[in-house]
């Protein structure tokens, strides 16, 4: 036909265009990279909640006063803040009031009565930032003025807290772990099957004697730049999902249970990335494998 | 790499282009399918390979183009034992060797022009250096009006001419072409043969694999032929 003009003529690519089996690889890779950038993002606030707890409760201690029979329970209270106050790492000691005291056991004692009981006085004790005092030197410093008191640095709740801490980080390491290695397994199975489905080119190139290296990379390129793609549109819907979870939250995120920052949202960038380099390494063994297949 | 057929030493000293010595062959556990060929073609030359279907042609093409390995044997092809090849030498052998495959291998994403062009363009070689060549070569075999025509919608003989005009595009030193004949009439068939004929005139060693012992016969060409994967002819006139 006169319309093939031979000096406009450019090379096809190497390999087909998009083949109908491609539009479902790429669904199924944007949806695992969904769910593995969102795992990402709860971990990281997970995380971040986590520290929170144990930031909260770090840094304070709480005494238990009892007054001696020749003082008054609030004498006490103010005798043990102010010694507190004077041992190094102790930033702030102060006592509390009867009323805080009674509301604090209240719970425990109902509605009684309580003005004719005996009711310990506590001392808030806020510790410095860089070198706290630990419980042994509040303990002897108390003991040196003769004040009979229980020291309670809150030791066992923050060991329960960071043990809770623990396994909720762990847990959501494991489950971003699963769902990026699921991921990575669809994406290695979904460029085989695309591989496969262009079996004859590869026979072809290679008995016209294209090189095995060639083959695989215009696999790799290919397979990369698909998955690459499928990454993008999966790590996009992750960033959009936890950019609403934030505004939902607030200023706050949903705190204290998820708090999302804005830059956790930056931690679905490798995605991408990650699943073009899955592709491609899955598509040049997969091409070396089936050219070795043919002789 | 030395083509001089007289320099001594070099691996491309051996006079003859293929040389088999009691080459046996088997698909993976199979019963071997050929069985101790022994024969040698010069450079330049013309055989046909008959036998009956199933014989054994297109697996002894296969072993040529690099697509089997003997199961016994040694294959010497271009002077070269071809077991000491490394791989990653292969690509550059197989690229000496144009073929028609019997079922064509035409790539269906491509125009004709490009399937045309593909052993050029795995070489490496720029479209200004071959554009030319390559549409004169499809005029040659008469597909002029059809260069940008998909495969799917060529017809049998038309499929079956670009396959040859994508074997020879390179100018190979060997033609393998397995049934090149087997989907034409007689005189396309004749139109072909004599396309070989004039390639082998350049220089090409052919290797014709064919039923058609009419064709054979008018040819007057030698033959090998086999019979349950032996060889029982060889340079003799059926
Ligand atoms: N890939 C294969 N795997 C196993 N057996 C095969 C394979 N290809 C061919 N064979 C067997 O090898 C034998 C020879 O086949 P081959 O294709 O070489 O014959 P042929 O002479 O080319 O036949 P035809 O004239 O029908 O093309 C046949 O028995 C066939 O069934
Ligand atoms: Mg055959």
């Amino acid at each position: 036909m006169s319309d093939f003009d031979i000096g406009r003529w450019r090379p096809a690519p190497f390999l087909p265009e998009a083949d109908s089996r491609d539009g479902s690889l790429t669904f199924v890779v944007a949806t695992l990279c969904f769910l593995a950038c969102l795992t990402l993002i709860a971990v990281l606030a997970t995380n971040r909640a986590a520290r929170d707890w144990t930031s909260q409760l770090d840094g304070q201690a709480t005494i238990i006063v009892r007054p001696k029979a020749n003082e008054t329970p609030d004498g006490a209270a103010a005798r043990a803040a102010e010694t507190l106050a004077g041992v190094p790492g102790v930033a702030e000691a102060r006592a509390l009031e009867k009323e805080k005291a009674e509301a604090l056991i209240a719970p425990w004692l109902g509605a009684a009565d309580l003005s004719d009981l005996p009711v310990p006085r506590l001392v808030a004790v806020q510790l410095t930032k860089t070198a706290p005092a630990d419980a042994i030197a509040l303990d002897r410093a108390l003991k040196a003025q003769g004040l009979d008191a229980v020291v309670d640095d809150h030791s066992v709740w923050m060991a329960d807290i960071q043990h809770a801490a623990q396994v909720a980080r762990w847990v959501g390491m494991a489950v971003f772990g699963l769902i990026a290695t699921a991921a990575a397994a669809v994406v290695a199975f979904a460029t085989r099957a695309g591989l496969a489905a262009r079996r004859e080119v590869v026979e072809v190139l290679h008995l016209s004697g294209a090189e095995d290296g060639f083959i695989a990379g215009l696999f790799q390129l290919r397979f990369a730049k698909m998955a690459a793609i499928a990454g993008l549109f999966g790590a996009g819907a992750a960033a959009i999902m936890g950019a609403i979870l934030r505004l939902a939250g607030g200023g706050q995120g949903l705190t204290p249970v998820l708090p999302i920052t804005w830059l956790d949202l930056l931690a679905v960038l490798p995605a991408p990335l990650a699943a073009g380099a899955v592709a491609a390494l899955a598509a040049r063994l997969t091409a070396q494998a089936m050219i070795r297949d043919l002789a | 790499m030395s083509r001089n057929p007289n320099a001594t030493g070099a691996p491309d000293a051996d006079p003859a282009v293929v040389r088999f010595d009691d080459v046996s062959m088997r698909y993976g556990r199979a019963p071997e399918i050929l069985k101790d060929l022994t024969f040698t073609l010069a450079p330049g030359s013309f055989h046909f390979v008959t036998g009956a279907s199933g014989a054994g042609k297109t697996s002894l093409l296969k072993l040529l183009f690099l697509a089997a390995k003997p199961s016994k044997g040694l294959m010497h092809l271009f002077g070269q034992d071809v077991s000491t090849v490394a791989r990653e030498d292969q690509p550059f052998l197989r690229r000496r060797i144009g073929v028609v495959y019997q079922e064509f291998k035409l790539l269906e994403h491509m125009s004709a022009f490009d399937n045309t062009a593909l052993p050029l363009r795995i070489e490496g070689r720029k479209p200004d250096s071959y554009r030319n060549d390559v549409a004169e070569l499809l005029a040659w075999v008469g597909l002029k009006h059809r260069m940008h025509a998909m495969p799917a919608t060529l017809a049998g003989g038309e499929k079956q001419r670009l396959a040859i005009a994508r074997a020879v595009v390179n100018r190979p030193e060997i033609l393998l072409a397995d049934e090149p004949t087997g989907n034409v009439d007689p005189e396309m068939g004749l139109r072909i043969l004599k396309l070989f004929v004039e390639l082998n005139r350049l220089g090409t060693t052919v290797l014709f694999a064919t039923h058609d012992e009419d064709l054979v016969a008018r040819s007057g060409m030698p033959v090998l032929h086999l019979e349950n994967g032996r060889l029982t002819a060889h340079g003799a006139r059926p």
